[in-house]
């Protein structure tokens, strides 16, 4: 009796986060362009969308923008993840004050972290133009967030692998490249897509960070979106929303599907 | 490997990363202080003479006299991030049971589910909810219906609607902490207590929240702190009369081009995030944050 009350609860909230994502699904498919009138099912506001070199533009900068970074930061924070926790400074010290800028990002309210990036990249033009509001600007300061939640992702794997098949491969006289390309790799290979897809998200995700760095020709989907719920959204925006969501869905679903523990693991516990 | 070996490799992996977040996130947060102590020149630019002018505005102080314009946003900021907080976890603990409550197996695909909707762009959620609430929808009409807005208004802009989208940004932050306490929770426990004749919510007071008590901190930090500094979701469905600390931040940033005063009001985020942090290390389990 108590059991079915929590549950009856938890499917309440539940339906309550995915209620504003149904509601842009929903109106994708509503043939009244203007207002918020039910007139029926459609789908041409996808066939719309596609024809659209306004949303293709915004399209391409959002996914160039999750793409380049994710890849970036992928390559820095398994890197990271690899030389703390395989090849650790002699003395603590070092190892601490890196562990505590990794979880810097995490920690941080995303406005704080825009400013920091804004900062950056205010001292940065000084030195160079490159650095002016844009889609390199955009990157870079992803790239600081995603690496964070990448190094943090691939150590915990790296924990939880242990040592032991490295120190095997070693004995056999295994070492340098071959070494970390035959063993390290696969091994940590899980939670480096983890990481990757991680990294994505995060980046799709995000709206405040790249609000404080676009420039004029770097807009992405959710900064256009906000630009325009003042002045009414065209039911594209909808569509395009709403492929957004889906492809979010699948990143979710394919990261969840990396993290679950494997059979033998399982086995093993 | 001999020490001498492992040194270039140490480096070349951990050297590019560091130095990444140093020069993006470390220095320029370090710079940000600084800036917080100079002033705006005529034009926007950043005038190099050290003043307490932005703190002193902040209090209200100016040559006006003196008004509590940003310090009643300072403080409704606490006082929304709190509401939300609280309403989040209540919310959060069903859902935490719930899941712990599934075949082990099944679990996974549940915690999935309350991943998705978080892991969704904010702005497309909050245009969600604005669709939702808005004049011509049944809530809306329900609620004119019951008398509890004017005949020609929606349910948005105003601190309804905000407190809708903020909490449901805040809550799978609440419940993804909650619900590895929950899982872990014995449910002898529970029922040795209930065997004793305790009432529901002295279950929940003396048993459930003790045992869950480093998973509800981290819970509370994470829904708190994130509130606090967010502009998007008062922005959209607040208003201006609504606005929290994040709003004005951006607005400094952005249209008043007054980056030392944002710097400013930054930095008071800052300290208020370490006050929740130091909070939530008291209450003993800053173990389980990061």
């Amino acid at each position: 009796m108590k059991r079915r009350g929590t549950a009856f609860v938890a499917y309440g909230v539940i339906a309550f986060l995915y209620l504003p994502l149904v509601a842009v699904a929903a109106f994708s498919l509503n043939a009244s362009r203007h207002g918020l009138v039910w007139r029926g099912l459609t789908l041409d506001w996808y066939a719309k969308l596609f024809a659209d070199p306004t949303f293709f533009e915004l399209t391409r900068n959002t996914l160039v923008l999750a793409l380049v970074s994710t890849v970036i930061a992928t390559v820095l924070g398994t890197a990271l993840a690899l030389g703390l926790e395989r090849y650790p400074w002699p003395r603590g010290r070092a190892n601490r004050a890196i562990e505590a800028l990794i979880d810097l990002p995490v920690v941080t309210p995303d406005i704080l972290f825009a400013l920091a990036a804004v900062t950056a990249l205010g001292a940065l033009r000084t030195i160079s133009a490159v650095f002016e509001p844009g889609m390199l600007a955009m990157i870079l300061a992803h790239v600081t967030f995603e690496l964070a939640f990448v190094a943090l992702v691939v150590r915990s794997r790296l924990v939880a692998v242990g040592p032991f098949y490295e120190e095997a491969a070693r004995d056999l006289y295994a070492s340098g490249w071959g070494l970390f390309r035959r063993v390290t790799l696969p091994l940590l290979a899980p939670g480096v897509a983890a990481g990757a897809l991680l990294a994505f998200i995060l980046s799709l995700d995000d709206f405040v960070v790249s609000f404080f760095t676009a420039g004029p020709s770097s807009t992405t989907l959710p900064i256009y979106i906000y630009a325009s719920v003042r002045r009414g959204v065209s039911p594209q925006i909808h569509a395009l929303s709403t492929l957004i969501v889906a492809v979010t869905v699948l990143a979710v679903a394919a990261a969840e599907r990396l993290s679950r523990p494997s059979k033998e693991q399982a086995h093993a516990a | 490997m001999t020490e001498g070996a492992r040194r270039p490799l140490r480096l070349a992996l951990t050297l590019p990363g560091t130095l990444w977040l140093a020069l993006f996130l470390a220095i320029p947060g370090l710079l940000l202080c600084g800036l917080a102590f100079l002033s705006r020149g005529a034009h926007g630019e950043i005038v190099w003479q050290l003043s307490l002018g932005n703190f002193q505005r902040l209090l209200g102080f100016s040559s006006f006299g003196w008004t509590a314009d940003y310090l009643r946003i300072l403080v409704r900021s606490v006082v929304v991030a709190g509401v939300t907080t609280v309403v989040a976890l209540a919310l959060a603990y069903p859902v935490a049971f719930f899941v712990a409550s599934r075949p082990p197996r099944r679990r996974s695909f549940w915690l999935a589910l309350v991943l998705i909707p978080f892991a969704t762009n904010l702005v497309i959620r909050t245009y969600g909810w604005m669709l939702i609430l808005a004049p011509a929808l049944p809530p809306a009409r329900l609620a004119r219906w019951l008398g509890l807005i004017d005949p020609q208004g929606g349910l948005f802009p105003g601190a309804f609607a905000t407190y809708v989208g903020l909490i449901s940004a805040a809550l799978p932050f609440a419940v993804l902490p909650l619900y590895t306490n929950v899982e872990r929770l014995d449910p002898a426990l529970l029922e040795a207590a209930r065997d004793l004749y305790a009432p529901g919510w002295r279950v929940f007071r003396r048993v459930i929240v003790p045992l869950t008590l480093p998973g509800l901190t981290t819970a509370a930090f994470l829904t708190f702190v994130p509130t606090l500094g967010m502009f998007v979701v008062p922005d959209l469905l607040g208003g201006a009369r609504y606005w929290l600390i994040g709003n004005v931040i951006q607005q400094q940033f952005g249209a008043s081009r007054d980056w030392p005063f944002g710097a400013a009001l930054g930095l008071a985020l800052v300290v208020l995030t370490l006050a929740a942090w130091w909070i939530v290390r008291k209450k003993g389990s800053a173990g389980s944050l990061a």
